[in-house]
């Protein structure tokens, strides 16, 4: 056994080389070698390959570039074995030379290597001259395997598109229903008190309503009661100021706006489940006043492989509901996703601007990132679970100073603060110093 | 009857004003001249520009400060130059291991995985496939070539050109010929 194995790797070894240098008189007696070794029940096992081993080799190596039913990079490579012998004439051994090293079989001049090659623009083909032939076969087995047609899970598919407005259409309607009932009620009351009454004055019962006029009104009471009303005057001046001076204080803080944006973009999904760093993404916030929205090239490093959604869904957001937000971005991004390249007219995706301080205020990104150290969730909250972000925090002055009174600068490893730390502890007395205590109260540093 | 008009005209005024608050549209400002701004904003939408969008590629040919051309272009051909040429401008001083993994970790270890073993979330995850491991012999990647390869990127990987300065570049290189050779060990 061990020997088979042995000479099998010789044998790959070999078959490189060979293609490399294209030596005939060599390639014929590898043919003779391999014809012989096919016999032994070792080959027999990898000439048929095991499809799970290649698609684990498969995802790990020839994914980046190929696809087994659409075009990327490289060609879509089901059943591509049988398509190049039956369209070329083309056998196994071409398929193992040229994964092997298919730069060498373009430069040796072959005739299809180099049909194809021009064909994909001259994209080079990684060499992988460390797959052995009996990894290739399997390989090839994973590709020869039959498409998986669309499992049909028996549920009802589930309607896409709208479908947060319809749950808010109904919503509406079943809005409407109760306040028309209520309406309903109250004329039923008023017109069963009608009739009520008439039977009464009809029959000549007096109702009870003569002796009443004996009895002084309660309002009359208060009005007599002057105590009372200035109790009740007191109270409800104060009332109002406080409701005045709360609804004054929310002019112009926006915590928790969330406006509608051009594409559904879901921080949950890339943040959360799939872990990108949220510096990926708002990569100036390490070295800028801005955090910056990502730009649309940004988007597509990833979403040039991944045209479409196969995570968790939610009854609100289906599948069809994120594959068509991604068929937008490719509309912006002017992608073709069926050529694999860039053919359309870009557009801008016009993002609506959440959080925005005031003109007269400075705020600066890298100066609390990277210097305070001070992690994105202090000041915009769990992003990572938002489906779609709002604001957090009331950015309003007060919550500014409230950190930086209570918040310490880190002034390890920062050489720039030693001799700053050295005199402002002496001057305050402590060991630590808070954001405040190094002039973060100071007008000047946030207004200019 | 009376007391039935009341009812009514404080629910209406009550839903009135509940109905203005909504959260998908920003709340009032005292005096919005103070508050929005005369010039130009970053990411603001203003008529002067092409596409009304304030977001601008540079213009060609000019180089950001504290920046340098790079000679070579995006084609197979400059591939193997800057490969088989390119070194890297920062001596063994001004390497910043630490920084580089800082910075590696945030835009490359989503994919390639924080070893460099091509296992990164997004493999694991099956969302993008086939990411090489930077050991790999088919590879042979120099210092060259992985700087040409942030620059440019190269077939489904994109070019990170826009998220790292020149120097960034260059000490992630640094970080990523270090993780080549500890795979390789
Ligand atoms: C770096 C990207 C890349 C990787 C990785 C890659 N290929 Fe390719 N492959 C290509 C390109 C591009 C072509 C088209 C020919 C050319 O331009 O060289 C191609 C062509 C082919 C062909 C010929 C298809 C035809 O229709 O003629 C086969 C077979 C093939 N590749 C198999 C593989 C296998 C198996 C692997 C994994 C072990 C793999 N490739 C990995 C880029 C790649
Ligand atoms: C895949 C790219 C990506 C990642 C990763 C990402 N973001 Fe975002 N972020 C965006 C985009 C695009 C927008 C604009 C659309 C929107 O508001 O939903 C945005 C908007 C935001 C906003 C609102 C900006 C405004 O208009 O005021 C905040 C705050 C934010 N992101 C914080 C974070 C935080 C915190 C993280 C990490 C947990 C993170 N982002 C990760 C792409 C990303
Ligand atoms: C680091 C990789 C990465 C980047 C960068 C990235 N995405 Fe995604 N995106 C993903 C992954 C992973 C998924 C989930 C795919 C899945 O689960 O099958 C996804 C899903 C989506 C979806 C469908 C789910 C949803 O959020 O509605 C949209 C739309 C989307 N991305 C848009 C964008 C936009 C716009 C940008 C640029 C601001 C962007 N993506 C940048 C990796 C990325
Ligand atoms: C100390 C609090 C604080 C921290 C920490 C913080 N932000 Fe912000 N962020 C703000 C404020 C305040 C604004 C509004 C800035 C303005 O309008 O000028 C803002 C605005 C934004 C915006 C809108 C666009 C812009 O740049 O003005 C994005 C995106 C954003 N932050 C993302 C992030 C990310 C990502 C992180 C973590 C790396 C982060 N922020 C850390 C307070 C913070
Ligand atoms: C999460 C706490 C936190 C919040 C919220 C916060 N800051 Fe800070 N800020 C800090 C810390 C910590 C520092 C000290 C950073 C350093 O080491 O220099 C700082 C420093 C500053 C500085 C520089 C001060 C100096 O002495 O040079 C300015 C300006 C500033 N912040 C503005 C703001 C504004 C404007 C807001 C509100 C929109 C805000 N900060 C909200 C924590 C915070
Ligand atoms: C840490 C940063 C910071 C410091 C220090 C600071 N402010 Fe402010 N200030 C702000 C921010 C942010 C706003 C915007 C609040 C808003 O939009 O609700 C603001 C708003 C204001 C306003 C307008 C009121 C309003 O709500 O619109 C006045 C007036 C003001 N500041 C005065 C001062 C004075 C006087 C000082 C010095 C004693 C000072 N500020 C120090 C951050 C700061
Ligand atoms: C979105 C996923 C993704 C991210 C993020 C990513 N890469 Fe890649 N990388 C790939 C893929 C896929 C390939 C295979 C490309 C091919 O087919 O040749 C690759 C290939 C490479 C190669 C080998 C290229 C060659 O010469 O053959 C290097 C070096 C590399 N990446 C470095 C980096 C660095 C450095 C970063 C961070 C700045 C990074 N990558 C970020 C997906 C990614």
């Amino acid at each position: 056994m061990k020997k088979s194995y042995q000479s099998l790797e010789d044998n790959s070894d070999h078959t490189m080389k060979q293609v490399i240098n294209r030596n005939l008189s060599s390639r014929f007696l590898l043919l003779g070698l391999i014809a012989l070794l096919s016999f032994s029940s070792h080959t027999i096992f990898a000439q048929d390959g095991d499809p799970v081993a290649g698609k684990s080799l498969f995802n790990s190596q020839c994914a980046a570039c190929h696809k087994l039913d659409k075009k990327m990079t490289g060609p879509a490579l089901r059943n591509v074995e049988a398509r190049l012998a039956e369209d070329e004439g083309l056998d196994r051994q071409w398929l193992y030379s040229w994964i092997r090293n298919s730069a060498g079989m373009i430069k040796a001049g072959d005739a299809y290597a180099n049909k194809i090659y021009n064909e994909y623009n001259k994209t080079a083909m990684t060499a992988f001259p460390q797959l052995s032939d009996a990894d290739i076969d399997n390989i090839l087995a994973y590709t020869a395997q039959p498409k998986e047609e669309p499992k049909n899970t028996g549920l009802p598919p589930i309607d896409g598109g709208p479908k947060g407005e319809t749950s808010s259409f109904s919503n509406k309607i079943i809005l409407g229903a109760l306040a028309l009932l209520f309406a309903l009620l109250a004329a039923g009351l008023f017109l069963v008190n009608k009739t009520l009454r008439r039977f009464a004055d009809e029959k000549g019962i007096a109702v009870a309503s003569d002796d009443r006029e004996e009895r002084t009104p309660i309002w009359k009471a208060f009005v007599q009661n002057q105590f009372l009303v200035l109790m009740s005057a007191i109270f409800l001046l104060l009332a109002s100021a406080y409701f005045a001076y709360g609804w004054m204080m929310q002019v112009d803080v926006n915590q928790g706006y969330q406006p509608i944006q051009p594409i559904h973009f879901s921080h949950k999904i890339h943040a959360g489940d799939n872990k990108i760093d949220c510096k990926y993404c708002h990569s100036s916030a390490r070295v800028s006043k801005h955090s910056g929205i990502p730009s649309l090239n940004i988007c597509m490093n990833c979403h040039k492989s991944i045209a479409e959604y196969n995570g968790e869904v939610t009854p609100e957001y289906s599948k069809e509901f994120y594959d068509g937000e991604i068929q937008k971005l490719y509309k912006a991004a002017g992608w073709n996703d069926a050529e694999q390249q860039y053919s359309g007219t870009p557009s801008a995706v016009k993002w609506v601007r959440i959080h925005n301080l005031p003109d007269f205020a400075y705020f600066n990104h890298s100066q609390h990132v990277t210097v305070a150290g001070v992690e994105c969730q202090t000041c915009h909250g769990p992003v990572e679970e938002m489906e779609i972000v709002y604001q957090h925090a009331p950015l309003t002055m007060g919550w500014c100073i409230n950190c930086h009174r209570e918040t310490n600068v880190d002034l390890k490893d920062n050489a720039y603060y030693t001799k700053i730390h050295e005199e402002l502890s002496k001057k305050y007395g402590v060991n630590e110093l808070t954001a405040a205590q190094m002039g973060g109260l100071e007008c000047g540093k946030c207004h200019y | 009857m009376k007391s039935l008009y009341k009812i009514l005209l404080i629910t209406i005024l009550v839903g009135a004003f509940t109905s203005c608050q909504k959260d998908s549209r920003p709340n009032y400002q005292y005096m919005p001249n103070m508050y929005e701004p005369v010039g130009y904003e970053a990411y603001g939408e203003y008529e002067v520009f092409p596409n009304e969008q304030e977001a601008m590629l540079p213009a060609e040919g000019t180089i950001a400060r504290g920046m340098s051309a790079y000679d070579y272009k995006n084609t197979e051909d400059d591939y193997q130059a800057a490969k088989a040429n390119l070194v890297s401008p920062l001596d063994s001083t001004q390497v910043d291991l630490e920084r580089g993994k800082v910075l590696y970790d945030i835009y490359c270890g989503i994919c390639h995985g924080n070893k460099g073993a091509g296992q990164g979330t997004l493999a694991k995850r099956e969302k993008i496939l086939g990411i090489p491991s930077y050991a790999d012999a088919g590879r042979a990647i120099t210092e060259g070539s992985i700087y040409h390869v942030i620059y440019y990127g190269r077939n489904s990987m994109g070019s990170y050109a826009s998220q790292l300065s020149e120097e960034e570049r260059w000490q992630v290189t640094a970080y990523v010929e270090k993780l080549k050779t500890d795979l390789e060990k």
